[in-house]
């Protein structure tokens, strides 16, 4: 096991699509428990994408289990997620390890249904509401070279749409 | 670059005034670091954080004929620097009710009781010229519980006759 070093913006490679996974082979288990050690040494951090340790595949992790207030589903290894249906909207703060000392307010979908392989390459399907529904989705976004800072809420929105802190 | 300052611009709102003003600092060597812009009450008003080698009065000096021309009030100071130095908000209060005088007076004296911090805060009155609105937003950190919040505001919520939404921030960190 390793402690993979993080891409910070404005790193130009965090702007790569990241590839499908194919196989979950002995090389892909190995690299998920390096990032499963990095996502554990960074406090308070709920989620973590491959690419922003440099390793374009459609790889997350997702581990809202620290937070019980929020419902969530635990520790999840995510290999190739797509969200299948989507529904409501609210607005969150969020932030990044890929942006450092800096965060913004989201709009989101607050229910998500995700359907991926986990760690073993077996089909899961998880539907998710509120703050794990909202790390899944700014963890896909870092697969498709997206940053949360793309798709920020200006302060003024707070009385037009629904929030949800 | 030496100097850190804080430069505040109030003037009659009008366009250019924001590229105006940061162009001049740009031609002179000055460093913008942050800064919030706001229109209140029909006035332009801005503060932001100019980083620059020249000392205060050359910078009075270097604003006063865009001051001259757009109408504008300047005012500098002089400020430590830090490009960054952020608190994350914990808690964010909406409040609303009919305009009177003393509601922030009376919401931010029993915050500052349970020493919650105000990180940001804005505010605006709405509503018709004979019965107009207030609508303020607060965020900021507090060492405390929601619950502790919410019982040091429910006096003034009775007395004042306003709507107080308190929710928790948790920021999503991934």
């Amino acid at each position: 096991m390793a402690k993979l070093e993080i891409l910070v913006y404005p790193d130009e490679r965090l702007r790569q699509v990241s590839k499908l996974v194919k196989t979950v082979d002995n090389q892909i288990v190995s690299f998920i428990s390096d990032l499963e050690e990095t996502l554990s040494s960074l406090h308070g951090c709920v989620g973590i994408a491959a690419p922003q340790v440099g390793r374009f595949e459609r790889i997350i992790i997702v581990d809202v289990s620290a937070r019980p207030q929020h419902k969530n589903h635990g520790h999840l290894v995510l290999i190739n997620p797509v969200i299948i249906s989507n529904e409501g909207n609210s607005v969150g703060r969020e932030g990044c390890l890929s942006v450092p000392d800096y965060t913004g307010k989201v709009n989101r979908s607050k229910y998500i249904v995700v359907k991926a392989q986990d760690g073993f390459g077996s089909d899961v399907t998880y539907p998710m509401e509120g703050y794990e529904a909202r790390a899944v989705q700014h963890e896909i976004d870092h697969l498709n070279g997206k940053l949360f800072i793309d798709s920020l809420v200006g302060k003024r929105n707070n009385l037009k749409k629904r929030t949800d802190f | 670059m030496r100097n850190w300052y804080m430069l505040t611009l109030v003037g009659k709102d009008r366009p250019g005034i924001v590229s105006e003003v940061s162009r001049i600092l740009f031609k002179a060597g000055g460093n913008l670091g942050e800064a919030s812009m706001s229109r209140l009450g029909g006035n332009f008003t801005i503060m932001l954080m100019l980083q620059m080698d020249s000392e205060k009065e050359e910078v009075v000096s270097l604003l006063q004929p865009v001051c001259d021309e757009l109408g504008l009030l300047a005012h500098v100071d002089n400020i430590a620097g830090g490009l960054h130095h952020h608190i994350e908000p914990n808690f964010r209060l909406s409040v609303h009710g009919a305009d009177q005088a003393g509601i922030v007076a009376a919401v931010t004296g029993s915050l500052a009781e349970l020493k919650f911090n105000i990180l940001n805060l804005e505010s605006d009155v709405g509503g018709s010229p004979e019965k107009p609105v207030y609508i303020m937003h607060i965020e900021g950190f507090a060492d405390c519980s929601l619950a502790s919040l919410e019982k040091s505001l429910q006096p003034l919520i009775i007395e004042k006759e306003i709507v107080v939404h308190l929710v928790p921030i948790d920021t999503m960190l991934g």
